[in-house]
């Protein structure tokens, strides 16, 4: 019996250390801080306030996505929100900050550009304003969200001082079933252990379902963490992360290339590693997934039936569960499909990237949106949008009558304007199934970008795998 | 910077139902701004304050005496879920809280707190739940301390918990220190860990875009 391995977090962790804070907690360095529209120009504005500069900006990119309109030529930004473009511009210059700007190549959801660009690497610490940067640990990286003061401290010191979280590994075992996939597999978690079973831990996920999935599919996987409560999800880096990566603009190359694989190869957890919870689940049995109430973890396979609170002992459970469905408007004991939408949205950091919208477009394909559904295609990044044109996917979706957009965040969040409606229902690609989240009193329903389009079509929440997935 | 804490005896609100996210704590586009801090004590809560027509919900506990004067809230498992937009803390800030009592809360808005100098602490539920019974029992006139300092928190009846808190956090509030100028005073460590990383990895460090 020698010592217990390393997991992957403490092997990336401990080469981040620069001063030890307390018994747990470290000074980090943080080796990528992207920055958007939305907390960006107002943390560049606070640290000027404050009389400090940017630390180290040859380490800070930054990308409009959260206030621009995803209307063709930009039509319908807000005041503020060309506001708040304006102050990113002006400031990220003054800075020496990179700024991918709209409409060119690099532009996009920092979720979506970091990975695209090579700015997202394996073993590289990542912060962004955001919770949703747990994506980019689909890589092997540290990515983690933060608040408006950690940002200012980012800017000021590259650093950040940070608790060593708890570790989790969860292992999808299995082979995927046909018409299943990243986005249903994460949901299915959810639903086992709950919006708060993550909490205080860095999540490991592996296991051959895993490695058996393309780097887009692990980058979905890693971006629903924070809705398992766990601020940092991680895949373990191997040949398909390097050959994702290679090439990419921000890549290194030659030398450097081969030196930076051969310390990647390095981060995997060691065999004997320890992790603080185990939790394995079986990939074979899981069947699409679509959320029913105002939880991600309210979530039932599509065949299901939406959860009867009279049927619940637990009055706090029950309680729950019918505040959720009058929010909803949904009847507890039906079955979830067959329920009339209005909306469909496909984009988001979640599942916005080619495979997603290749996924979407082979159930568009040849059929039309049904009447009196609105149904939005927002690709993640401009690279995206002009390498889905490349391949006719616009014209897949169009013809179909899907609406197709320049790329933001839109309507995961509404943070532009772009709402769904009072009462309206919406299934939709993104992350989070919040009250008000997509618009005040807007119904939202998780599923994969396969589940959404199929909605589009139905007109109604429809199982997928009946539409030749 | 953050306001120091220390003690606190005052009204508390019991806010039990599970999982209020942050965007249930405020609305994103009372975020949308360069300046919107001071603009956001009227809107936390916002979908559960108010209704439709924009008159306050009587239903609300925040909306009710003397629960309106709450300076502590007790809450439901996993508060602060979701997003990790300060604006949540700055919102429950500029309404007057200051002392978040709960089970668990989101990690992203759990740190948030510390930052704004607001308390967040971690009890089990079963303490959580006497608290809010003990209150509600006493329609909101008991009150509540919490005293960071001997870390304990005292109900209305006057039965004892303590609670556990990371110390360094409990030092930074109880001072009310600044992490960015306590990290600076460090600058010479990081340039330093910069260096020697650069020729350790040399693909994570670029050069400086010139003026």
């Amino acid at each position: 019996m020698g010592e217990p391995g390393r997991t992957m977090l403490a092997k990336i962790w401990d080469q981040h250390v620069i001063a030890r804070v307390s018994e747990d907690t470290d000074l980090l360095h943080i080796d990528r801080h992207l920055l958007h529209d939305l907390g960006g120009s107002r943390g560049l504005l606070d640290l000027k306030g404050r009389g400090l500069k940017v630390h180290s900006p040859e380490l800070t990119f930054a990308t409009p996505d959260h206030a621009i309109s995803t209307a063709h030529g930009r039509a319908g930004t807000s005041k503020i929100g060309q506001e708040l473009l304006a102050t990113l511009r002006i400031e990220t210059s003054a800075s020496r900050i990179q700024l991918f700007d709209v409409d060119q190549p690099g532009q996009g959801i920092v979720h979506v550009i970091g990975p695209e660009l090579g700015l997202s690497l394996p073993g590289c610490t990542i912060v962004c304003g955001d919770s949703h940067t747990c994506t980019h640990g689909g890589l092997g990286a540290l990515a983690f969200g933060i608040g408006s003061s950690e940002l200012t401290h980012v800017l000021a010191t590259q650093a950040l001082i940070q608790r060593r979280p708890k570790t989790m590994r969860v292992k999808f075992e299995g082979k995927l079933p046909l018409g299943i996939t990243a986005k249903d597999m994460i949901l299915a978690l959810i639903g086992h252990i709950g919006a708060a079973g993550g909490t205080g831990y860095a999540v490991e996920y592996a296991g051959n379902a895993i490695r058996d999935l393309p780097i887009e599919g692990r980058l979905t996987i890693c971006n629903l963490s924070i809705e398992l409560g766990a601020k940092m999800g991680m895949v373990a880096p191997d040949e398909k992360t390097f050959e994702f990566l290679r090439g990419r603009p921000y890549a290194p190359q030659g030398e450097t290339w081969e030196l930076a694989v051969s310390a990647w190869r390095q981060l995997p957890s060691d065999a004997n590693a320890i992790f603080d919870r185990e939790v394995v689940i079986d990939v074979e049995k899981i069947i699409p997934q679509v959320t029913w109430g105002i939880s991600p973890e309210h979530v039932i396979g599509v065949d299901g039936h939406i959860p009867d609170p009279e049927s619940i002992d637990d009055p706090a459970r029950r309680a729950a569960i019918e505040t959720a469905l009058e929010y909803m408007g949904l009847k507890g004991g039906a079955p979830i499909a067959g329920t009339p939408v209005d909306w469909v949205f496909i984009g988001s950091c979640t599942n916005s990237r080619l495979s997603d919208l290749r996924a979407a477009a082979e159930i568009a394909r040849g059929r039309k949106v049904a009447p009196g559904v609105r149904a939005w295609v927002v690709p993640g990044s401009e690279n995206v949008k002009r390498d889905a044109v490349a391949e006719g996917l616009d014209k897949v979706f169009t013809e179909a009558g899907f609406e197709w957009r320049e790329p933001g965040c839109s309507m995961c969040l509404a943070a532009n304007g772009e709402t769904v409606g009072p009462g309206q229902r919406s299934v939709s690609t993104s992350n989070r199934n919040f009250v008000g989240r997509q618009g005040p009193r807007a119904r939202t329903h998780l599923a994969s970008p396969a589940s959404a389009a199929a909605a589009a079509i139905a007109g109604a929440i429809a199982d997928v795998r009946t539409m030749g997935c | 910077m953050p306001q120091p804490f220390n003690k606190l005896t005052a009204i508390a609100a019991p806010i039990m139902r599970s999982n209020i996210d942050t965007d249930v704590i405020i609305r994103i586009e009372r975020l949308v701004g360069n300046s919107i801090r001071g603009t956001l004590g009227k809107w936390a809560f916002g979908s559960l304050r108010y209704l439709p027509d924009g008159s306050e919900n009587p239903e609300f506990i925040l909306n009710r005496d003397p629960y309106r004067q709450a300076e502590i809230l007790v809450t439901g498992p996993n508060f602060g879920c979701g997003s990790s937009r300060e604006g949540a803390v700055w919102s429950l800030q500029e309404m007057g809280v200051r002392a978040i009592i709960g089970s668990g809360f989101g990690d992203i808005f759990f740190a948030n707190c510390f930052q704004n100098g607001i308390l967040p602490i971690v009890v089990d539920e079963a303490i959580v739940d006497s608290l809010a019974a003990e209150i509600e029992a006493t329609q909101g006139a008991g009150r509540v301390s919490v005293d960071l300092e001997a870390q304990t928190i005292v109900s209305p009846s006057g039965k004892r918990h303590a609670f556990a808190i990371d110390p360094r956090r409990r030092e930074g509030l109880l001072q009310g220190l600044d992490e960015v100028a306590l990290t600076l005073q460090r600058d010479n460590e990081i340039r330093a860990f910069q260096a020697a990383d650069r020729a350790q990895r040399p693909w994570i460090h670029f050069a400086r875009k010139s003026a």
